[in-house]
């Protein structure tokens, strides 16, 4: 069985005294992708902040490939690295070009050789179509082309595994697959992903496993098959019911 | 066309020194400024950090600069000192004091409310790429901190040449007060001078602060 990038043990997180994740443990093994769904505000998005220690934790543990990564620890930016994050709203600096966001990160703190990283770069933005855009500015880009730019820049860190938190969500219908497709290709090349959405065919199609997060904490672990044809509980099943639509006639 | 009394202009120095006046207002204008800007960075930078105490000096000192009148505080720095402490400053040194005291403080605001304004995620983004603090600092930060402060920092500095003229009434010899001078001493001979002399300082005005105006529009269309 191969080892577990991610390791979540006995996690607790507290905002004062609202608990948003309750004693919760997840792994993800190397090349897995695993896709987090669940009810709005139920901690999805606290949850990926906790594992690149954008929160601090108030118990329990996470490790990536068996080190501890802390809010407070020491090597933080280092242990980072290790984590890819990809926002909803891009967060692309808005005063670096395409190809300086991509190379700030290898560059400067893992000062890597710039024309290496660059050649890089250049060849994912190539996959990606959007190899001419490198000189442009993030206001210059629509929101489907910022966004696989800002996964650009995750994945030329080489993280060990890389966050997804809703990264469609912000974007026009007609945008959001040109993303989910990219994301779709990074599975199948084996990149270790935990992926945050509300797009519900796209989940089933990346997801090698599934979990339903609410009332802080996972409800329901599943293979895509088995969760949107026979989920186990009532709360997956009032869950996925609030994607379908009818009308009585 | 009506008589403008432009030709006193042309009497012996009068032009030459009513852009030696023009330069005595800008000289105190500019170095305050650049007093300002360097002392207000470092003030604004170390207000805009979590539980400060510069933050409650920067609030006290910019209430102080709101409420008093900048004459008064003129007053109180050429005339004042010299009767309370004996100090026998200069007119022109006490416009530059008082004018940086004023000008750093509101840099001062402007420094930190330009940090604050860049929001939270792109700090955290740049984190989440495993840049170290200094550098989200100056990489990240900063730069679009700057972007947001220039104008308003330039905005400053033409308010700042415009306000001395009040350093007249500390006897400071600046363009306004050169404008009186010679338009006293030419009464008899050019009554209408008035007009003549001070629409030139209004030029010279004008042409002082435009660069400065059209550097601040550039630099947002540029950054926009
Ligand atoms: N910085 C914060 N301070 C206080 N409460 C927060 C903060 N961030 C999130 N929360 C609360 O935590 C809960 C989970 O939020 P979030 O993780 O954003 O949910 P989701 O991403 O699943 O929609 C919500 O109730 C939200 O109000
Ligand atoms: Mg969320």
């Amino acid at each position: 069985m191969p080892e577990a990038v991610l390791k979540i043990s006995h996690l607790t997180k507290r905002f004062d005294d609202q608990t948003v994740l309750d004693d919760l443990s997840l792994e993800v093994r190397e090349g897995e992708t695993v896709v987090i769904v669940g009810p709005s505000g139920c901690g999805k998005s606290t949850l990926l902040r906790c594992v690149n220690a954008l929160e601090d934790i108030q118990g329990g543990e996470i490790r990536i490939r068996g080190e501890e990564i802390r809010h407070d620890g020491k090597n933080l930016p280092e242990m980072r690295r290790k984590v890819g994050m990809v926002f909803q709203n891009y967060e692309l600096f808005p005063h670096l070009t395409v190809i300086e966001n991509i190379l700030l990160a290898p560059v400067k703190a893992q000062k890597r050789r710039r024309e290496e990283v660059r050649a890089e770069a250049m060849e994912l933005l190539e996959r990606v179509g959007l190899k001419e855009k490198a000189d442009s500015l993030p206001r210059q880009l629509s929101g489907g082309q910022k966004q696989r730019v800002a996964i650009v820049r995750a994945l030329c860190v080489h993280p060990d595994i890389l966050l997804f938190d809703e990264v469609t969500a912000a974007l026009d219908p007609e945008m959001v697959r040109e993303v989910l497709d990219v994301i779709i290709g990074l599975a199948e090349r084996g990149k270790t992903m935990l992926i945050v959405t509300h797009e519900m065919s796209f989940a089933r199609a990346v997801a090698d496993r599934i979990i339903l997060l609410s009332d802080c904490r996972i409800l329901e672990e599943s293979s895509p098959e088995e969760f949107f044809t026979a989920p186990k509980t009532e709360q997956a099943k009032k869950f996925l019911q609030s994607f379908e639509f009818r009308r009585s006639r | 066309m009506p008589d403008l009394g432009l030709e006193v202009l042309w009497k012996g120095r009068n032009f030459i020194r009513l852009l030696e006046g023009l330069w005595t207002a800008l000289r105190i204008s500019l170095v305050s400024a650049l007093i300002s800007i360097l002392a207000g960075i470092l003030l604004g930078v170390l207000a805009g950090r979590k539980r400060s105490v510069f933050r409650f000096i920067l609030r006290g000192w910019l209430a102080v600069i709101h409420i008093m009148p900048q004459m008064v505080l003129l007053f109180l720095m050429y005339f004042g000192t010299s009767r309370a402490f004996g100090w026998n400053l200069s007119g022109e040194a006490s416009a530059i004091i008082v004018f940086s005291l004023w000008g750093t403080a509101e840099m001062g605001d402007l420094v930190r409310g330009a940090v604050g304004s860049v929001p939270v995620i792109q700090r955290e983004s740049a984190e989440a790429l495993g840049l170290k603090p200094p550098q989200v600092y100056l990489m990240i930060i900063l730069p679009q901190a700057v972007r947001r402060l220039i104008p308003q920092a330039i905005n400053l500095v033409t308010r700042m040449i415009k306000t001395t003229s009040l350093v007249t009434l500390i006897g400071v010899v600046e363009i306004l007060k050169v404008a009186q001078q010679i338009i006293e001493a030419n009464r008899r001979a050019s009554p209408n001078a008035a007009f003549g002399v001070y629409l030139t300082v209004f030029v010279m005005y004008y042409l002082a602060c435009r660069p400065l105006t059209l550097m601040s529009k550039q630099l947002e269309k540029h950054w926009r």
